[in-house]
């Protein structure tokens, strides 16, 4: 049986991005978030180092600097006119969160205290600027649960573990979405004015990543099924410090705070490379750099890892080579980095006070996503045309202001501020628009015919084989180092793989709670977006920001400072589209 | 290694009661039980369900009885539980709220109690256009109960909580004194009244199951017992 809603707004995926949107479009009209997860148990929620915004409470900052910081970073593909609503905004945003009941960390005078991360400067000066404003080391923990607290006062309305799997589209225009309650298994149709897509990010297409088992890029999936396009999906964030082998991430805080990292031969060697910011040089950069590391035979014991040493006298004696005055006691980095600290002692064994820990690159930030332009408002192509009633924000979302590469912090960031642009944009918007006629009975057949091919069918195909299968194949070719012959391996392999999933197994057949069911139809999206993701790598014959290409390894302004929008109607098919220039013209990135 | 996973099984579709069935599996010694989990659903029986999402103990999805005792199924290792268990790890859901499939329980219950106490700050006055101020040591104050992930260990690790569903209970309590403590707050006492009725704070019989069963470190009974004097006195210090 299929279940109808009407909601002028929805808003799918209760993370900081749907949350932030949810409590400003509720404020003037009737809201709805549809969410897989309990909203609480979002990705959001394990974010650990902090969020940036020039407030300047321990030395002198500017939200300039922030843009310059952020568009350097991004190896200048970020449309610089939503980095200045980004950075500008950020100072309002976070005085906000602070308003709303978030805890922050906090001065001895009481402010919001704040931190170094990676890539954030002061741009005098050159050195690292204390912007990243936290709660210890769960700053989305704490951004998390102060949204859905604040949620629960406003009484926003949830559909919790309800999972999306069809956008409704038609003549260019997005009428709602349908979901499948997990609970009882059945269909729902949601029918909306506006629709604004919050579903994270899509990281577990590759082996070792941060990314949640739930991060599948549901939403981009539907987006590609149903003709539109996805923008610069060829970057991906591989973050230096992921618990080795497990991917679980030790946050960048940890150097914000003074940690390095060392080689097999205990050399700090970030000095080598990036002589001024060193270990705090932005995370593509510091990735490349530990498997050069390693390729030179320099990883720990010759294998594929190396440390990140923060024990604290260790520090110090870093800390007075670098002549910087600070020093800090184990008491203070437990403080400071409690869950981090624990998760070293509790999945690899190693007291980080006492000795370092290894750590390897992990798949962690879709940098790409579905375009939108400024206000979030999704967009049908390259020319900037609107998809009316359909807006995106959060991870899933690329607007771009982090263009090829995210700085640390600037994730939180970009979910308050354009969750908040996003919910209100909408709201406006269903204030004054009609409810589009939807064919009522045949609004689910899509998503029907999806959902009982998979449960009636009987494949043979394993899918925890083909997901493995997936993982590794992107985590060879599609990973931090990248060359054209090994991606168009990874594309023959997602279209053998492709193929095989036609014949999935699904052994559950049953309605409720049929988690089976939806962890195939998952890994049938991750293959999608693996796909587009491999082809626009191809096409992008050289190497900016997060993606690096071997065969092509200089960036190449004269042919691709351009964004890519990827189809898959039937065939791949690439378009480009220009990248925004104000202030800041692209030179060489040395830190 | 070898392991052995004792697994209560309940599917509402196809079973009148739950039952316990047997799984062997060939894992690592420091794979997380959500591992082995995951290795029956993907390698046996695509059936089992459960809930999961970030693997390393910070969403609070997977709290499941194991052994005996309320853990997230991602921050335990097998070895260990395997000794605990003496060759077979036991799992199963956790007790005081209705089982929906396997693992799943409702959870909308302990979600009620949560939204009982009020958990976001009230603060009337116009806050200006910068921060509110707060000391470090006025932040320290409610620091270990900011930390709560709403997993549900505690609460339903509570033997006042399983006699009676209608106790607020040990997770709501916590949420309340995050907020109680918190300078910037000025509700604290509208949710000691919640606390103050008959299915609230004094049901609790100070046994400290529910300290023990927290994965985030919460001194789950110290912030009960810090509520409970603030009751008592009318202060709140
Ligand atoms: C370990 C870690 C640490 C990080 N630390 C930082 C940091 O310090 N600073 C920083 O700026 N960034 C950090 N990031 C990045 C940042 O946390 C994320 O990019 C951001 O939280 C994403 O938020 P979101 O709201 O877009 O999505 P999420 O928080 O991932 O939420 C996605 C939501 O969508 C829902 N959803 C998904 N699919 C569906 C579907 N099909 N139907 C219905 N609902 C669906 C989910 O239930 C969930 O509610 C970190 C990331 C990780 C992994
Ligand atoms: S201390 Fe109180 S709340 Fe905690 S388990 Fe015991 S009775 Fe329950
Ligand atoms: S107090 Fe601890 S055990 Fe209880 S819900 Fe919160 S995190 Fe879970
Ligand atoms: S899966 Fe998130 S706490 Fe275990």
């Amino acid at each position: 049986m299929v279940h109808h809603h009407q909601f002028d707004a929805l808003v799918v995926g209760a993370g900081g991005a749907g949350l932030m949107a949810a409590l400003h479009a509720s404020k003037t009209v009737k809201t709805a978030v549809i969410s897989k997860l309990y909203p609480t148990r979002s990705h959001t929620g394990t974010a650990q180092g902090g969020i940036s915004a020039a407030l300047g409470n321990m030395e002198p900052d500017k939200w300039e600097w922030h843009a310059y910081d952020t568009v350097k970073g991004g190896d200048f593909l970020c449309d610089q006119d939503a980095v200045d609503i980004m950075c500008r905004d950020a100072i309002d945003a976070v005085i906000d969160l602070e308003h709303m009941g978030l805890p922050f960390d906090r001065t001895p005078d009481g402010k919001i205290s704040q931190r170094r991360f990676g890539g954030h400067t002061n741009n005098d000066t050159k050195q690292a600027v204390q912007r990243a404003c936290h709660a210890a080391d769960r700053t989305g923990h704490m951004i998390l649960q102060t949204l859905y607290q604040n949620c629960i006062k406003q009484k926003v309305q949830f559909f919790d573990e309800f999972q999306m799997i069809d956008l409704l589209v038609a003549d260019g225009k997005c009428n709602g979405i349908v979901a499948v309650c997990l609970d009882t298994g059945e269909l729902h149709v949601f029918h909306s004015k506006g629709t604004l897509l919050a579903t994270g990010g899509f990281g577990k297409m590759w082996k070792v990543t941060s990314n949640a088992h739930s991060l599948t890029g549901d939403a981009p999936a539907a987006i590609l099924r149903r003709h539109l396009p996805l923008e610069d999906m060829e970057f991906f964030q591989f973050h230096p410090t992921g618990v080795y082998k497990l991917g679980i991430l030790l946050s960048e805080a940890a150097r914000g705070e003074g940690a390095v990292f060392l080689n097999g031969k205990g050399e700090r060697f970030m000095e080598r490379y990036m002589p001024t910011l060193k270990d705090l040089a932005p995370r593509d950069i510091c990735s490349r750099y530990i498997y050069k590391e390693i390729r030179e035979g320099r990883g720990v014991d010759g294998k594929d890892y190396v440390y990140l040493d923060f024990r604290p006298e260790e520090i110090n004696k870093y800390f007075a080579a670098d002549g910087n005055p600070r020093r800090v006691t184990a008491e203070y980095m437990e403080q400071k980095l409690p869950d981090i600290i624990e998760f070293a002692r509790v999945y690899q064994g190693v007291d980080p006070m006492t000795a370092p820990v290894p750590i390897q690159p992990t798949a962690h930030y879709a940098m790409g996503g579905i375009p939108t332009n400024n206000d979030a408002e999704v967009l049908a192509d390259e020319t900037g045309r609107l998809i009316e009633g359909l807006y995106a924000a959060g991870e899933v979302a690329c607007v771009s202001v982090h263009g090829a590469n995210r700085l640390g912090t600037n994730s939180l960031v970009d979910l308050v501020v354009f969750g908040k642009r996003g919910g209100i944009k909408m709201a406006e918007y269903c204030a004054k628009a009609a409810f589009r006629e939807i064919d009522k009975a045949g609004a689910a057949t899509y998503a029907q015919n999806q959902i009982d091919n998979l449960r009636k069918g009987d494949g043979t195909e394993e899918p925890s084989k083909i997901r493995k299968s997936l993982q590794i194949m992107m985590d060879d070719n599609v990973g931090v180092y990248r060359t054209g012959p090994g991606i168009q391996t990874a594309i023959d392999h997602i279209h053998e793989l492709q193929e095989r999933y036609k014949k999935v197994r699904v052994q559950d057949k049953g309605m409720r709670w049929n988690t089976d069911l939806m962890e195939v139809w998952e890994l049938g999206a991750l293959l999608d977006l693996a796909e587009v993701t491999a082809y626009s790598a191809l096409a992008r014959q050289e190497s900016r920001g997060g993606h690096f290409r071997e065969d092509f390894p200089k960036r190449d302004d004269a042919n691709f400072l351009k964004h890519t929008f990827v189809w898959k109607n039937g065939k791949i098919e690439i378009k480009h589209k220009p990248v925004v220039i104000t202030r800041f013209k692209p030179e060489e990135r040395k830190y | 290694m070898n392991v052995r996973l004792k697994i209560k099984r309940f599917n509402p579709e196809t079973d009148k009661k739950p039952y316990w069935k047997e799984y062997e599996l060939d894992m690592e010694p420091k794979d997380r039980v959500l591992d082995a989990l995951h290795e029956v659903k993907w390698t046996q029986d695509g059936t089992l369900s459960l809930r999961r999402s970030c693997a390393h103990g910070v969403c609070g999805s997977d709290a499941m009885r194991i052994n005996g005792r309320n853990r997230l199924a991602c921050k335990v290792f097998v070895d260990d539980e395997m000794k605990t268990g003496k060759g077979a790890i036991m799992i199963e859901p956790i007790l005081g709220l209705p089982v929906i499939k396997d693992m799943i329980v409702d959870m909308e219950p302990f979600m009620a109690h949560y939204r009982a106490v009020m958990p976001f700050l009230v603060n009337d006055t116009e806050p200006g256009p910068r921060e509110r101020l707060q000391s470090p040591q006025d932040r320290e104050r409610f620091d270990d109960t900011t930390k709560c992930i709403l997993c549900a260990c505690c609460t339903t690790s509570c033997p006042s909580f399983w006699a009676r569903g209608e106790y607020v209970g040990p997770a709501a309590i916590v949420q309340a004194h995050r907020f109680i403590f918190d300078t910037r707050d000025q509700a604290a006492e509208e949710r000691l009244a919640v606390l103050n009725e008959p299915d609230g704070i004094w049901r609790c019989r100070t046994v400290f199951n529910c300290t023990e069963a927290c994965p985030r470190g919460i001194q789950v009974t110290k912030a009960i017992g810090e509520v409970k004097e603030a009751l008592r006195t009318g202060v709140i210090a």
